[in-house]
């Protein structure tokens, strides 16, 4: 077989069996059961009706928990096997170090992406027995975010673990990445450049680098986009960029910026000691 | 079949491995002995491909950097400490003979004949196993398959007599394989090899080969003078076909290619030792 579809499902079955997984299962399980039985389903606010609503709350809570779980357990496991001695034993086996790196890549994309993926379906199939209006392209649309998502973070997650030569150093850089992110969302730091009066181009500028910013205005952009939900900042992306552009840039920029991430990582690795 | 040239590997400032050439032919089996810090681990990590380094690295003329997956087809390397696989065993067994293209079935017949039940490990994590029957899976995983050099770091350090035997017995039947075994007790693995390397603070300090002296069907005439009498030192003596010319005097004769394994017996008494002649004319 593959070497690297060999790693791939290596990586999967040693996550299966990890407790990180298991809370990663039960953190996402629990936000969609609760969403269902609070009863989003049934209610109107702002716009946002039945299924839809459930469907934003849940991905707007799994753009705030998603990156940092995604960070913090790749690099605590690619790191913590580092220097536990797993690679010095692993990489003395006769597979190709691109095998190695992307299987590896590749198992951890499938077991963070389908969770939230299968949580999410589970919430539309909810949705179907009781009979409300399922907006397939909405669901498209977030599966497409989810998928971005994951492998904008996880490509960051595996550069990470490369250049940090500990686990507790590289735990702290991925904690602060996700806190610099988080900082330059429209409602904190950018909200207060604005007030500042940094030119509007500099504004857009961030919002558009910061692929939190993106996930997020790209999970409102469907619904009617109305400045007291997205912030000030998102409101001039969206209002120069348009709704189609937009949602390109949220899927294309993230995937390209967690790949290129990623590529770096692989370079590095490759060039560098191994363990 | 394995070369290097001035090969040097820094960290931080810090030379381990200081311009260092050597040479290794299919057949030699190399005792790798030198203290802690010697560069040992780093030495078998530039073998392996793991570490980059300067100077020139070769296996079967290949470099280990860049025809990873090649070269390290033809090595079985066992390392001095298992890593902490939660996997279980079957698993690993079935990744290593995947990317490797072996046969998972001959690792469990090495591991049968090293005394791991395969049955009881089969479905445990590696990680629970006891230190013993780690060593035990990683060395079948390296003997499970055909390559043309084995590194071996420290490999009979958690195995049980039983086991060594095995162990020893399955290194004889690879006598086209080129063996690097490090070890701390040369005396363990003096039976295995035929040639002795000293690393010292990066540095070959020592490069022996055994039959460059003496013939394989050559002899050495023994002297042995001890202070005292000692039963148990008494009875290898006569295992190895030595006669008493008195109570504190030993006589016999060591074949050649045996001397290394002799010295690193003898070692083990040195209390005892008042003298010692070893006289290579016999034949």
């Amino acid at each position: 077989m593959n070497p690297m579809i060999l790693t791939a499902r290596l990586d999967i079955q040693e996550s299966l069996r990890s407790r990180w997984f298991l809370l990663f299962c039960l953190v996402f399980g629990a936000i969609v059961s609760l969403l269902m039985v609070s009863g989003l389903t049934e209610s109107r606010v702002m716009g946002f009706t039945g299924l839809s609503r459930l469907l934003v709350t849940y991905i707007q809570l799994s753009m705030a928990i998603l990156p940092v779980f995604i960070l913090i357990t790749t690099v605590r496991s690619v790191s913590g096997d580092r220097e536990a001695g797993v690679f010095e034993y692993m990489l003395s086996l006769p597979v190709p170090l691109r095998a190695w790196y992307w299987g590896k890549l590749a198992g951890r994309f499938a077991v963070v992406f389908v969770p939230v993926f299968v949580a999410m379906s589970v919430a539309v199939v909810w949705g179907l027995v009781r009979g409300l209006d399922v907006r397939w392209g909405l669901f498209a649309v977030y599966t497409g975010l989810l998928m971005a998502l994951c492998l904008c973070f996880l490509g960051l997650g595996f550069l990470i673990s490369v250049l940090a030569r500990s686990p507790d150093i590289a735990q702290a850089a991925a904690f602060l990445i996700w806190l610099v992110l988080l900082l330059f969302l429209d409602l904190i730091l950018l909200g207060v450049l604005i007030q500042e009066q940094v030119p509007p181009e500099a504004v857009i500028g961030i919002a558009l680098v910061n692929p939190l910013q993106v996930f997020r205005v790209a999970a409102l952009v469907l619904f009617d986009p109305q400045l007291v939900l997205l912030g000030p900042a998102a409101f001039l992306v969206l209002d120069s960029f348009g709704t189609v552009g937009f949602l390109v840039w949220a899927m294309v920029y993230p995937a390209a910026l967690g790949g290129v991430a990623a590529w770096v990582g692989y370079r590095r690795f490759r060039k560098g000691d191994l363990l | 079949m394995i070369r290097l040239t001035d090969v040097g590997k820094t960290f931080r400032d810090t030379p381990v491995l200081k311009n260092l050439s050597l040479h290794i032919a299919a057949r030699d089996r190399v005792a790798l002995v030198g203290s802690n810090g010697a560069g040992k681990t780093t030495l078998i990590r530039c073998l392996l491909g793991e570490y980059g380094h300067s100077g020139e690295v070769r296996v079967a003329g290949r470099d280990p950097r860049i025809d990873r997956a090649l070269v390290l087809n033809k090595i079985g390397f066992v390392p001095q400490l298992p890593p902490p696989l939660a996997m279980p065993v079957a698993e690993l067994v079935r990744y290593a003979s995947g990317v490797s293209g072996a046969d998972p079935m001959r690792v469990r017949q090495v591991a049968a004949r090293l005394g791991l039940a395969w049955g009881e490990v089969a479905a445990r994590p590696f990680v629970k196993l006891s230190g013993g029957q780690k060593q035990k899976l990683l060395i079948a995983i390296a003997l499970g398959r055909d390559t043309e050099v084995l590194i071996l770091d420290e490999p009979a350090a958690n195995l049980d007599v039983e086991a060594r035997h095995a162990l020893f017995a399955l290194l004889a039947e690879r006598d086209q394989t080129a063996m690097i075994i490090s070890s701390h007790r040369l005396d363990e693995v003096a039976s295995l090899v035929n040639r002795v390397i000293e690393l010292d603070q990066g540095q070959v300090v020592l490069d022996d080969r055994v039959e460059d002296h003496l013939e394989m069907t050559g002899f050495l005439a023994a002297e042995l003078t001890v202070g005292r009498h000692e039963p148990a030192f008494a009875k290898m003596m006569d295992e190895w076909g030595f006669a008493a010319a008195d109570a504190l005097v030993w006589r016999g004769r060591v074949a050649g290619p045996d001397r290394l394994r002799f010295l690193c017996m003898v070692s083990r008494y040195a209390g005892l030792i008042n003298g010692l002649h070893l006289d290579g004319g016999e034949t």
